[in-house]
């Protein structure tokens, strides 16, 4: 079994240890006897769009963030629609899962399309929430750091991907934080994510393995390091948010 | 003389400080605080009575060891240096340097200030204090938490450092893009350093993408060759920005474990100038060229500078040593990634297999948000690592770190108390070796503490 591994942007699009979400697919499915191989995709033509089984989409600064905007509004945004059409999963973060929106309406000035890959939109807010992030889902809780100040709502084709426990989330209003449509995943946690919640890593993969596997069923980890960071990191964000 | 506000200012100021030395509490930023809430304008009142002025060193990495050589030079010729080098480079430390240093009435005894400014403050800092010289090393991703993003802060410290009068002399990194592009005003006094010795760095750009675009124009800048993460030989394609003529440059380098032999050249050295930086590792070469290019812009001779250049000794937690029964604590800040793969390269490159104590904090002084470990070559250093022992407030994310980056099981073990972190690493240590400690602001203050009370070393609390 192999693992395929398309890192979006990593040039213009890897921000607050993002990559780390890059690690922890790759290790985990090293770990279980899958090799992992990443390539990366960014502006300009790409070279097999049709070749990741999981995407990976992080965060980057405002100058990074129009250049893929403007990059994902032509042939790229058609190929990255495609690919999640055939059964590739994508994991967003910040950055990335604003522009996998519908649109991003900015303080002044028209709105502009996301890639319409997932069912929320996002608009400009003036405080940045920046601080600890605990989310709680019915399939496991979730740890990280925000620093957004976009404000992200959810539309009826997404769902959230748990709700907050400490920290803002989407959007400081409605308590929820993230959204699941399908097999993409776009949230606000850095952190990295997926090392120190391993369930919604081992969630990726499987759904990244099934893309050209048939009976995938993930070995049991040893995940006593991972858990212990999560609980450290929870404790710290109840303490000081 | 000062204004009488500025007058009471410095006494209430004095008069915390003293309150706190007899309380047994070393210096902090408490009397800085009390000074300038009294006298918002406090820092500019008492600057402008020095007599050869204010330098701000500003930047990601180097500000501690760059402003500390200059000091050294500054001393060196007979100046009177004034440093905030105790780490808190704030607005309140450079206040509580100034009144450290004044008399009850206000005058200054010094006549250099020589202030560590955080790149973020530096923007509403330099409008105030009226540098003679302010000098940026580097800009690297660092707290983001605290500073957002790194080209919007280029944007604001070129825009600040543009208000500021045209004779302002700026020394400015020519290897790093986004510190040359702070140089707006077509008219501005410059002085750039760099390393132009080909044999420096690699071909393959590093994987942290803090700016390889263009400041000016956003297309991808093109590299011959690469130190670390953007800084380089660099240049735009377009052509519209272009990398310095550097004025001091070491134009060759021979690193070694305990200091590095430079050659320096550029238009105001002589290429017969022969330099030893007595700490190691590329990047205090850099902190080197910083500080010399300073002394030039001061208008202080080379020959002066580089004598006291070859009596530099480092600072607290920058590569400082402790001796401890007969093993050697070696201590290192780390803080952010460009930070941390330096020291590590500077750590590896004598092939070293080293034992590692290290600490990650998440408190304000160290970035909330401990994301950045994943950014940092950990890969690299984890082959290479005998055993690490892990503490900090956030120690098991940098458990969880080493483990992805292949460090097995058996040679990590997790401490939460420092005093214990400590035991246990020289316990793993043979006698006569060495532990590398890697620790971030406060995990540092808070092991320095632990080996204070056994007797190691002093208790810090410089001024
Ligand atoms: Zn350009």
């Amino acid at each position: 079994m192999d693992l395929r591994i398309g890192h979006l942007y990593p040039d213009l699009m890897s921000i607050y240890g993002d990559k780390g979400n890059v690690i922890a697919l790759s290790q985990r499915a090293r770990w279980r006897g899958i090799a992992a191989e990443v390539r990366p995709y960014s502006v300009g033509e790409w070279r097999e769009p049709e070749w990741p089984d999981v995407w990976f989409f992080g965060g980057g600064q405002d100058q990074g963030q129009d250049l893929v905007g403007a990059d994902l509004a032509g042939r790229n945004g058609e190929s990255l629609r495609k690919s999640v059409a055939s059964g590739a999963a994508i994991f967003s973060v910040c950055g990335g899962y604003q522009l996998l929106g519908t649109e991003y309406v900015p303080e002044v000035g028209a709105a502009i399309p996301g890639a319409g890959i997932l069912d929320v939109t996002t608009r400009a807010g003036r405080k940045r929430f920046v601080g600890n992030l605990v989310v709680d889902s019915a399939d496991g809780p979730l740890v990280g750091f925000e620093n957004h100040s976009g404000r992200t709502y959810l539309g009826p084709k997404a769902v959230p991907l748990g709700s907050v426990v400490v920290g803002n989330g989407n959007n400081g209003e409605d308590k929820t934080e993230g959204a699941i449509q399908g097999k993409v995943i776009g949230c606000y946690l850095h952190g990295s994510c997926l090392p120190k919640n391993p369930w919604l890593a081992d969630r990726l993969l499987q759904w990244a393995l099934e893309r050209r596997h048939t009976d995938v069923k993930l070995a049991k980890l040893d995940d006593e390091a991972e858990l212990a960071a999560r609980t450290q990191a929870t404790e710290v964000a109840q303490a000081r948010p | 003389m000062p204004d009488a506000l500025a007058i009471v200012a410095n006494t209430a100021g004095k008069l915390t400080r003293e309150g706190l030395r007899v309380m047994g509490r070393g210096a902090t930023a408490l009397p800085g605080l009390v000074a300038l809430t009294l006298d918002p304008d406090f820092i500019s009142a008492l600057s402008r009575e020095l007599p050869h002025g204010v330098v701000c060193v500003s930047g990601t990495n180097g500000k501690t060891t760059t402003s500390r050589m200059l000091s050294d030079i500054a001393r060196a010729t007979g100046w009177a240096p004034i440093h905030n080098r105790s780490g808190s480079n704030l607005d309140r430390g450079v206040a509580a340097a100034l009144l450290a240093d004044a008399t009850w009435s206000g005058e200054p005894r010094g006549d250099l200030g020589l202030f560590e400014i955080d790149e973020a403050s530096l923007p509403g800092v330099v409008g105030r204090v009226r540098p003679r010289a302010v000098v940026v090393t580097n800009l690297f991703r660092d707290q983001m938490d605290r500073y957002f993003e790194l080209d919007a802060l280029a944007r604001r410290i070129g825009d600040a450092l543009a208000g500021l009068p045209a004779e302002t002399a700026l020394v400015l990194n020519a290897d790093d893009p986004l510190v040359a592009s702070l140089a707006i005003r077509k008219d501005a006094n410059v002085t750039y350093f760099g390393v132009d010795d080909d044999a420096v760095g690699g071909n393959v750009p590093q994987a942290i993408s803090d700016a390889t675009r263009c400041p000016r124009c956003r297309s991808p800048l093109r590299y011959e060759r690469v130190v670390l993460a953007h800084v380089g030989v660099w240049s735009c394609p377009t052509g519209d920005f272009t990398r310095p003529a550097r004025d001091v440059s070491a134009t060759k380098v021979v690193l070694g474990p305990r200091g590095s032999e430079v050659v320096i050249g550029g238009v105001l050295a002589s290429m017969y100038d022969e330099i030893r930086v007595p700490v190691p590792g590329l990047y205090n070469v850099y902190n080197a060229l910083a500080a010399l290019a300073t002394a030039r812009a001061l208008a202080i001779g080379l020959p002066e500078s580089i004598r006291a250049l070859a009596n530099f000794t480092p600072a607290f937690g920058r590569l400082e040593t402790v001796e401890v029964n007969g093993k050697t604590l070696r201590l290192v800040l780390v803080k952010n990634p460009a930070g941390f793969n330096a020291a590590i390269a500077a750590l590896l490159e004598t092939g070293r297999h080293p034992r590692l104590l290290a600490a990650l904090n998440d408190r304000d002084a160290d970035g909330r948000d401990v994301s950045w470990i994943w950014d940092a070559d950990f890969e690299t250093l984890a082959p290479a690592v005998e055993h690490a022992v892990i503490t900090g407030l956030r120690g098991r994310d940098l458990a969880l770190r080493f483990k992805y980056a292949g460090l097995p099981a058996e040679k990590l073990a997790v401490v939460d108390d420092p005093a214990a972190a400590i035991e246990k690493a020289l316990g793993l240590a043979p006698a006569g070796s060495e532990v590398v400690v890697l620790a971030t602001y406060t995990a540092m203050l808070a092991l320095r503490e632990a080996l204070a009370r056994t007797g190691a070393v002093a208790p810090f609390w410089e001024d």
